[in-house]
């Protein structure tokens, strides 16, 4: 009977009336006392709910929908892709716009970027400094800056999305200042003469021209500084690799958070003039879904490594490096993660709006940030003192001991400040010439490398992501030449050194 | 197509951290551009377009500079773009008539350098001032009210860092303080006006900044020092620059 009456209420033929008032006096009924829920979901009491909640399954499960009794994870990778991205930071992403950008036909290329950290919680392109400079010393470097200053001048021309707000990097237009001692003078003033030649806008200062420009800064043990007038400054990274990712993504390129644990690798031997060599291809990509066991394998023609600090780790999955010593297979990709701080401090009495990019002939560098006083700045620690790569923790006492002592000398009124805070990231450092690694790899042929930027990457990714997709669709660079910095130099040995690593 | 609905959902998402993009402002337009994939790619079309258009009116007059000269290339450009230029030695700014016709007189001055340029109100960009970074001698540059002038453009004009003594930016819509930093570059900077600036957050302290960089300058504009009039509300008045304001301001 009570079964009934419910059915007639749930379905809305009863109006539920108001129950008689019990007799006075008597116990309240047992169920008030009850604070939980009742333990089994009562399933007449809405039944038009679950009616419509029903209808709506089975319209899911007809023909033609991507309904499944099973269920289905959410964000698989497809099956099947043209070239899959191990990497979504900045230059994974540059890689994958700069695809679509160049082959703009409909699908005609499927692009995947594969991303371990949805947060992007430990990416190196998020908790850089974001710098950019042209005062390097390599041709290709100063080429690389340079276009990559072009683009993000005209950075909404580029990766403008429509109906979207244009894109604000948030750009600080104030030159890096380079001192050198009176060893480092020499190199200094061939380093500029180069900046020139390429095109970069560097001037030279004396002592007494600093002094005169900059009065804040104590000029003790200066020979020489050099100071970028164009191009140069610092930008928001977190702004430059959304601006990536949205137009990728806009114009067809796919995201997959997850992490590659593995590949299927095909390899056959050969007999070259050298000896015997064994090459491989990579056919399949295995990428584990987060927090779950499930995996998908993902069948492609090329792989891009823009792994930043974890590449040699991805490279090793590609049997790179994991052979006998003294062979080719035996060349480790020498990239391994290094872990740099940066810190934040506060100084009332600093330098005002005029105040460079200072890197201090020790190293020690520092910025302004902001307006209201806050400066950012540190030092890359000695061979001997490298930190622990396990975890991001920040040494505070390495700021003490290190750094602050030459920031107070260079800049007197540093000797009184207070930091405010500080976090660390990893540099995807190239122990072998601290430049980047653009290319194949001989041995595995479908793995291309785009990594080991050792600290200068966010600033050079649209000039190298355009140079890794020229090299996937053409087979050659056409806008910076950049062979110098393929894989072939680890195996012959010739180091492509720059004079003055930050 | 459903997938590339999510695609673009997630897209959309408002990542950002630098700062929050104004919701979206409706309007017939966005609803058919995101209904309709040919709507949006017309919008997109008008958008190169209006990039190209840009490009083209800021081009280099390389053929005019290769007969005549960086002075008279700079002359032209300048008078193409319904703005004045002024020679050294001459009283009167030569301007455009009310059509934008203009006499090629100043052909004849092609040794005379350069002194004063007025773009105000133009649409020069970065890409413009090619036809500018030539003249050694150019002591003022208006370029208020230009649209299309940004932190970049500002950057490019340390090549008149010893010349150069009075540049104005009133009411330039893009720039902003991160550009102003590099004014610090203009050594003999006399005067300098900056009012109306709508994307410089806080116009009170840049000022006080802006004149600790460039301690020998004038600075006009931004919140008045204290002591000068205010509005209610705190906020600078809008200073337009007017037209007779420039007449009595030619440098000697």
């Amino acid at each position: 009977m009570i079964r009934a009456g419910r059915l007639c209420r749930g379905l809305g033929l009863l109006r539920p009336r108001p129950l008689p008032d019990p007799a006075g006096g008597s116990a309240p009924p047992s169920r008030q006392l009850r604070t939980g829920h009742p333990q089994r979901r009562d399933l007449f009491s809405d039944l038009e709910k679950e009616v419509v909640k029903f209808r709506k399954k089975l319209r899911q499960s007809l023909p033609g929908s991507d309904w499944d009794p099973f269920g289905t994870t959410k964000g698989l990778p497809p099956e099947r892709a043209d070239v899959v991205i191990v990497g979504g930071g900045v230059m994974g992403w540059s890689v994958a716009y700069w695809l679509k950008a160049l082959k703009p036909q409909k699908d005609a290329l499927r692009v995947v970027v594969i991303e371990k950290d949805p947060t992007y919680s430990q990416a190196s392109t998020v908790l850089s400094a974001g710098g950019i400079r042209q005062q390097f010393s390599l041709p290709e470097n100063i080429q690389m800056s340079l276009y990559s200053a072009f683009f993000l001048r005209t950075i909404n021309e580029h990766l403008g999305v429509v109906n979207e707000p244009p894109i604000d990097i948030q750009f600080n237009h104030s030159g890096y200042l380079f001192l050198a001692s009176e060893d480092g003078a020499a190199d200094l003033e061939e380093n500029v003469r180069i900046q020139r030649n390429e095109g970069a806008e560097v001037s030279l200062l004396s002592p007494a021209q600093l002094k005169k420009k900059y009065p804040w800064i104590n000029t003790d043990g200066v020979a020489v500084a050099s100071y970028g007038l164009e191009n140069e400054g610092w930008f928001d990274p977190w702004s430059l690799l959304n601006a990536f990712r949205r137009k990728a993504m806009s114009m067809g390129v796919s995201q997959c958070f997850g992490e590659v644990m593995s590949f299927t690798i095909s390899s056959r031997e050969i007999m070259t003039p050298e000896g015997e060599l064994t090459f491989s291809r990579i056919n399949y990509v295995r990428v584990q879904m987060p927090n779950s066991l499930e995996y998908q394998p993902v069948e492609c023609s090329l792989v891009v490594n823009a792994a930043g600090p974890w590449s040699q780790k991805l490279a090793e999955m590609a049997g790179i490096g994991i052979g006998p010593p003294n062979t080719q297979e035996g060349i480790k990709l020498p990239v391994e993660p290094r872990k740099r701080y940066i810190f934040v401090w506060h100084c009332p009495d600093g330098p005002g709006l005029e105040c460079p990019m200072l890197v201090d002939t020790t190293g020690a560098y520092f910025r302004r940030e902001g307006i209201g006083g806050n400066y950012l700045g540190s030092l890359s620690p000695t061979e001997e003192e490298e930190p622990d790569i396990q975890d991001l923790e920040v040494d505070h006492n390495f700021f003490q001991e290190k750094v602050w002592p030459y920031l107070a000398h260079r800049v007197p009124v540093f000797e009184s400040l207070k930091v405010k805070s500080a976090w660390a990231g990893y540099y995807d450092y190239n122990t072998f010439d601290q430049n980047a690694v653009l290319g194949p790899h001989p041995l595995v042929e479908n793995m291309l490398f785009i990594t080991g930027f050792s600290g200068h990457g966010l600033q050079q990714s649209p000039a190298a992501g355009k140079a890794v997709a020229e090299l996937i669709l053409d087979n050659k660079f056409s806008t910076i030449h950049l062979e110098k910095l393929s894989f072939n130099r680890f195996i012959s040995g010739e180091q492509v050194l720059e004079r003055n690593i930050v | 197509s459903c997938e590339l609905q999510q695609c673009r959902a997630l897209a959309r998402r408002p990542y950002g951290s630098a700062a929050s993009p104004d919701p979206s402002k409706g309007g017939i337009l966005q609803y058919l551009c995101n209904r309709f994939y040919d709507v949006e790619y017309l919008v997109g079309w008008s958008e190169t377009l209006r990039y190209r258009n840009l490009r083209r009116k800021n081009a280099y007059c390389g053929y005019i500079k290769g007969i005549y000269g960086d002075n008279a290339a700079a002359a032209y450009f300048v008078l193409s773009h319904r703005g004045r230029v002024r020679f050294q030695g001459q009283e009167t700014w030569l301007c455009v008539d009310r059509r934008g016709n203009f006499s090629y007189d100043f052909v004849e001055l092609q040794d005379v350098p350069v002194v004063a340029i007025d773009l105000a109100g133009s649409v020069l960009n970065y890409n413009g001032l090619d036809n500018l970074v030539k003249l050694t001698a150019l002591k003022s540059l208006d370029l208020s009210r230009c649209p299309h002038v940004d932190d970049w453009t500002l950057t490019r004009l340390q090549v008149f860092k010893d010349s150069l003594e009075e540049l104005s930016l009133a009411g330039c819509p893009q720039v902003t303080e991160r550009g102003l930093a590099c004014l610090h570059l203009l050594e003999n900077l006399r005067r300098l006006d900056l009012s109306h600036l709508p994307s410089v957050p806080t116009p009170g302290l840049i000022r006080i900044l802006v004149e600790e960089m460039l301690p020998r300058c004038e600075v006009v504009g931004l919140a008045p020092a204290a002591g000068a009039q205010t509005s209610r509300d705190g906020r600078e008045e809008p200073g337009v620059p007017s037209g007779d304001r420039r007449a009595g301001e030619i440098p000697a």
